[in-house]
């Protein structure tokens, strides 16, 4: 359905979009490069024939062992012309930053937000660079695979109390 | 002689009138909640105040962040459904069928007809629990308490009816990758429709109550405003991107199960306020009674469920009788179905709109990743640039009318 967009895309920065792909269930996706996704982006929603004009989910997936490691994915649709594609973005662990598309879709702050909050991936130009979840004080980012299932980092000190069911305090517990 | 010359003399213009005057007012930061009972769920916000009128605002969520996601990468497929029954629990039925059309979209796996209708039935089912909830709430807050009763006995009675098939008002857990955990009981259908009469009474009389009502009017009307534009831009879906004047639905845009199979309209707002909101969530509780209605009147005889052991559980003398249903039990509980290595993005139109799966497999029992994009999410985000203006009493109706739902936008 999409596949004349993500050409497009493709003719227009031929350095920048690469290996279009149709995905299970005929989802269109491309490669992007992560230095370009702003300018590919930005010129997704102005292009007449394209005219993406929303982002509805911006996320990100480790995949611990490959390189590079990280990959965010966009997801845009078009609401003039009904069409989707997927932008998948590759990012090394080393350099685990991508320019921010929140100045072409408000949309995408608190996915951004998510993604660091998260994954570790830095959004440089983004304007309100927090966490969102997790509170400040937080090491590490929980949904990277190396972060342990049960790991615990209380914002205020657990109290040992003993439990009935559940065995003796917080150090043994979960 | 001096009373004539008073009423000679020019009316009030030259003398401000005292009731008039501007009180001298300062910038004040207020915090609301995270525990505040006026707020919907755990939610802080810090609000900047000039007077009355917000002139900021500043979400912190993740109060009620769970690691939904890194759950649910520690079980098996099968096993995330009762996770997902968690995200809207108010309509969770909604969330199953999303995620189960996800994995079915991984699989390529095409269910049954019943199966079909039976999931559209229980999902539009939830739909007016969901809208219902809020109608009632958004009457509580404007003071209409009697509104809050009438959604609350309506939303009870579908529970009712939703128990009668899934086994649980709240958490269902009904549905299964290729088709639905259990048919409807006997005589379902009558009830459902019965209920649906009460329903539909039940919301003529909030119609009758507070639609046309000065007081709902005067404090809905105009306030926090979202032009068509800005939701677009802002990520809004469902009916607050309607009620804005997009006409972008899901179930029209790319029918899913058997949305392309019935008829029913798309309710369009015209200036996205807190009205317009409220409005499209009244007619999509017509137009989803009438889906219900018309599926009942299609349901097809037939399985519930695809008959194939890699994904569904086998039928119990099967597996209590024979030994490859032991085996295709035991592989199925113990290792989960295998699910063909991928990633593909599913979205299906839940109550607050555009409910997006992205899933990634590697090929195995287990979900690498699995990503919500909750409806709620964008317009949460956006609700300081929504109410910036608006009174800080028109805060809490707004927060209703985008209808944040802590468990999926807090994941």
């Amino acid at each position: 359905m999409s596949k004349a967009a993500i050409q497009t895309l493709a003719q227009r920065f031929p350095d920048a979009v690469q290996d279009a792909y149709e995905g299970v269930g005929g989802d269109d996706c491309a490669f992007v490069r992560k230095e370009r996704i702003a300018e590919v982006c930005r010129f997704a929603k102005e292009e007449p024939s394209l005219l993406f004009d929303m982002a509805p989910y911006v996320t990100a997936v480790d995949y611990l062992g490959v390189e590079p490691r990280f990959e965010v994915v966009y997801q845009l649709y078009s609401t003039r012309h009904n069409h989707r594609i997927r932008l998948r973005v590759k990012v090394p662990e080393a350099d685990a930053t991508v320019p921010t598309v929140t100045s072409v879709w408000r949309g995408a702050d608190w996915f951004e937000r998510y993604c660091w909050d998260m994954y570790g991936i830095r959004f440089p130009g983004h304007p309100d660079p927090r966490r969102l979840y997790m509170y400040e004080e937080f090491v590490g980012h929980p949904l990277r695979k190396d972060y342990p299932l049960r790991g615990r980092q209380p914002l205020v000190a657990e109290r040992d109390v003993p439990d009935l069911y559940r065995g003796p305090g917080p150090s043994g517990r979960d | 002689m001096s009373t004539e010359n008073k009423a000679m003399a020019p009316p009030a213009a030259a003398a401000p009138d005292p009731l008039e005057a501007p009180f001298p007012s300062r910038r004040m930061m207020i915090n609301l909640g995270p525990s505040h009972p006026a707020m919907h769920g755990t939610v802080r916000s810090v609000v900047e105040l000039d007077g009355e009128t917000i002139t900021d605002l500043k979400l912190d969520i993740g109060f009620l962040h769970r690691g939904f996601e890194k759950s649910c990468e520690q079980v098996t497929w099968t096993q995330v459904f009762p996770y997902t029954d968690r995200l809207n629990y108010v309509s969770s039925v909604m969330n199953n069928v999303g995620f189960a059309l996800a994995v079915e979209k991984l699989c390529k796996i095409d269910i049954p007809d019943r199966a079909k209708y039976l999931r559209t039935i229980t999902s539009e089912l939830h739909r007016m629990c969901d809208h219902l909830t809020l109608v009632g709430a958004l009457g509580l807050e404007l003071g209409a308490m009697t509104v809050l009763i009438y959604a609350m006995e309506a939303r009870d009675f579908l529970w009712d009816r939703l128990t009668e098939i899934c086994g649980a008002r709240l958490t269902s857990n009904y549905v299964r990758v290729g088709g639905v955990s259990r048919d409807a009981p006997e005589g379902w259908q009558d009830k459902v429709l019965a209920t649906l009469d009460r329903a539909a009474e039940l919301r003529g009389e909030i119609d009758k109550l507070i639609t046309r009502n000065r007081i709902f009017l005067d404090r809905t009307r105009g306030v926090a405003a979202v032009p068509r534009a800005d939701a677009v831009d802002l990520g809004f879906t469902g009916p607050c991107l309607r009620a804005s004047g997009e006409p972008y639905d899901v179930r029209k845009a790319a029918p899913y199960l058997v949305y392309d199979r019935v008829e029913f309209d798309i309710p369009v707002g015209a200036n996205g306020d807190n009205f317009d909101r409220y409005a499209v969530r009244m007619e999509e509780l017509a137009q989803s009674d009438r889906i219900v209605r018309q599926c009942f009147e299609q349901l097809p005889p037939g399985d519930i469920a695809i008959d194939d052991v890699r994904y569904v559980l086998p039928p119990k003398p099967e597996v209590y009788g024979t030994i490859e249903g032991v085996m295709a039990h035991f592989k199925i509980i113990m290792e989960g179905i295998k699910v063909p290595a991928g990633e593909a993005y599913s979205y299906t139109e839940a109550a607050n709109g555009e409910l997006g799966f992205y899933l990634v497999s590697d090929g195995g029992g287990r979900p690498y990743k699995i990503g919500v994009r909750a409806p709620g999410w964008p317009m949460t985000a956006a609700l300081g640039h929504m109410v910036k203006g608006a009174l800080l009493a028109d805060l809490v109706p707004t927060f209703d009318t985008i209808n944040m739902i802590g468990g999926e936008v807090e994941q």
